[in-house]
């Protein structure tokens, strides 16, 4: 994306903390606690949470781009509207994406594809940050959250399916010898596929990166 | 002991801050009030300081807990002879359950009192005794056969999950011990559901007679085999299989009455626990639209852990309600759905868990409206008298 023409360089210190900070610090699910329903509906498996975690940045990244862009002719009054239309368009087009190259992930992904649409974080970067911000640091700021909302969803979804299913993107990892159907002692934890044990799994998260970083503590 | 008292006062200034093992300063208090009465004293203020302390608190529980669990032993051998159609003495009944609950307990305690430790030291706080009686909880309330490690488990997620992370001892909203048993019957159903699991070594099916079902009343219950549910006075004295400590009514009642006596449980909650059990249980009898609902409701109080959840774990003064009106409408609720969810959900053989689960979680919104209540009849006496 050469688009911009700005005289700073096109990854300057400024422009790469768009990308880092919402990682660790300023994580949308974690720290701005947004988009928490899907994180908890499709981590049940890695590879849906990994398509899921690519299909969203590649939302929040190009609606960002795109109102970013039309961001002085959009009237005030109807933008939400606005932003609407333009987030519909991407989601429908990674759905039928989807559906043709991966079309067993997208069955298991269901309505939470189009449920894109709702997901606060885009939302919530398009108000915060693209509405007044250039094409290009909005760009980055999109995909920045798309990867930190990315990120924990990989995070949570690989416990889940280590400990839910013993498998990890499919792939046996837990030794098949160790359960107890083949006289093994183990068995998958059943909690791990309930979405609660999802929440329980990032409040964990969240209980370790606010006890690393102490800035995020609340007073 | 005064030699031992000795030691102890010898070793002390090590662990004091600025010792030498100072940073074990907790640990050490722990292990210090635990085996001697503290001797503090309060400097200034009017508070009144008691022996009465968590310590005795808890240990006073875990003496109205061991009727439970001694019979709970003897039931273990004795449900194992009926399996293999033998009979036992007395003493080889009891030593062969000894050795099969012993370990859980082991595992409970273990496990449960690291984290504890852990977090005390990491945390720089005292350690907290509550953790006694919870590692006695988990076993009793544990089926027989289940495998040590997801006793384990479910410790370290109870001790975690259900009361380090809001705050420790004293601060959690679920009662742990049960959220010990509910993270096994989601996570390992097979493990803590079904007729093989009550009894020690039927799962494996080694030298089981014929015809023998380890099935517990409420799972005869639930499938509508009414008749074959054993007589009351046997499910009263306890020779039913079921999970290690709830199966005795009676050895369940002993323990109520110290607690009862000592102040320690309060009497208000088992009282309407068992009145919220006995009324749904009598409204359903009288609609009785199944063979289920047909049961007699004082049935009902001695089948399966309804008595134990009733005395020891709908009583936790922590995560129950603490408001004494409240006590009665939390009690009421929980013996109440025990019921329902027992006779309408066959998925669930036993609500008790499930129930007092559910009521923790509202026992707060109980106690507020509680107090608003009397906060709003208060304020209208007042202005009643202002009026005058």
């Amino acid at each position: 994306m050469g688009k911009s023409s700005e005289k700073e360089p096109l990854f300057s210190a400024k422009n790469l903390k768009l990308i880092t900070e919402p990682l660790d610090s300023k994580n949308p699910i974690t720290v701005l606690v947004l988009g928490i329903c899907s994180a908890l509906a499709v981590t049940a498996k890695l590879k849906p949470a990994i398509v899921m975690a690519i299909s969203v940045t590649v939302v929040t990244a190009f609606s960002n781009l795109i109102i970013s862009m039309m961001r002085k002719s959009i009237p005030t009054r109807i933008r939400i509207i606005v932003q609407l239309v333009v987030i519909a368009t991407l989601v429908i087009l990674v759905d039928l994406i989807l559906k043709a190259y991966v079309p067993d992930v997208s069955k298991q992904l269901s309505v939470f594809v189009g449920l894109i649409i709702t997901n606060c974080i885009i939302m919530g970067r398009l108000e915060a940050f693209a509405l007044g911000n250039r094409p290009w640091p909005s760009f980055l700021d999109g995909i920045g959250n798309g990867l930190g909302y990315g990120l924990i969803l990989i995070i949570v979804a690989f416990f889940r399916e280590l400990l839910g299913s013993g498998t990890l993107l499919g792939y046996q990892v837990i030794p098949a010898d160790f359960f107890v159907k083949n006289g093994g002692f183990y068995e998958n934890n059943g909690l791990m596929i309930l979405p609660p044990m999802a929440l329980i799994t990032l409040g964990i998260i969240i209980w370790i990166q606010r006890s690393r970083n102490k800035k995020l503590l609340e007073e | 002991m005064k030699s031992f008292r000795r030691f102890i006062d010898k070793i002390k200034p090590t662990f004091e801050k600025g010792g030498k093992l100072g940073m074990f300063h907790s640990t050490f208090d722990a292990f210090e009030t635990f085996l001697f009465v503290p001797n503090k004293v309060t400097v200034k203020g009017s508070h009144i300081r008691d022996y009465i302390d968590m310590k005795r608190t808890m240990v006073i529980m875990i003496f109205a807990l061991m009727p439970a669990m001694l019979f709970g032993m003897w039931n273990v051998g004795y449900e194992y002879t009926l399996s293999i159609g033998q009979s036992w003495t007395f003493w080889q009944n009891f030593w062969f359950g000894f050795l099969k609950v012993l370990p859980i307990i082991i595992v409970s305690y273990v496990v449960g009192l690291s984290i504890e430790f852990a977090f005390a030291q990491s945390r720089g706080h005292e350690v907290n005794e509550g953790f006694l009686v919870t590692g006695l909880l988990i076993p009793l309330i544990m089926p027989v056969d289940v495998p040590l490690w997801m006793v384990a488990v479910a410790t370290a997620f109870a001790v975690v999950i259900g009361k380090e992370v809001f705050g420790g001892t004293g601060m959690n909203v679920f009662n742990p011990a049960l959220l010990a048993r509910a993270f096994i019957f989601f996570a390992y159903p097979a493990h803590i559901s079904g007729d093989k699991v009550w009894v020690a070594g039927l799962s494996g099916g080694q030298g089981i007679i014929d015809g023998f079902s380890g099935a517990t009343p409420l799972a005869k219950a639930a499938a509508y085999q009414i008749d074959k549910i054993p007589s009351v006075h046997d499910m009263f004295m306890g020779f039913i299989p079921g999970s290690i400590g709830e199966t005795s009514t009676l050895a369940i009642l002993i323990g109520a009455v110290i607690l009862i006596i000592t102040g320690i449980g309060s009497w208000k909650i088992m009282v309407s626990v068992f009145g919220g059990g006995m009324a749904a249980g009598l409204l359903f009898n009288i609609f009785a639209v199944n063979p289920y609902m047909q049961i007699p409701f004082w049935e009902h109080m001695v089948m399966g852990g309804f008595a134990f959840g009733a005395v020891f774990m709908a009583t936790d003064p922590v995560s129950s309600s603490q408001t004494e009106k409240g006590k009665w409408i939390y009690g009421f609720l929980i013996g109440f759905m025990a019921i329902l969810v027992r006779v309408f959900n066959p998925a669930y053989p036993e609500g008790m868990m499930l129930s007092i689960l559910l009521m923790n979680a509202f026992a707060p919104l109980i106690d507020y409206y509680v107090v608003q209540a009397n906060i709003r009849r208060r304020l209208k006496r007042a202005k009643q008298v202002a009026n005058v």
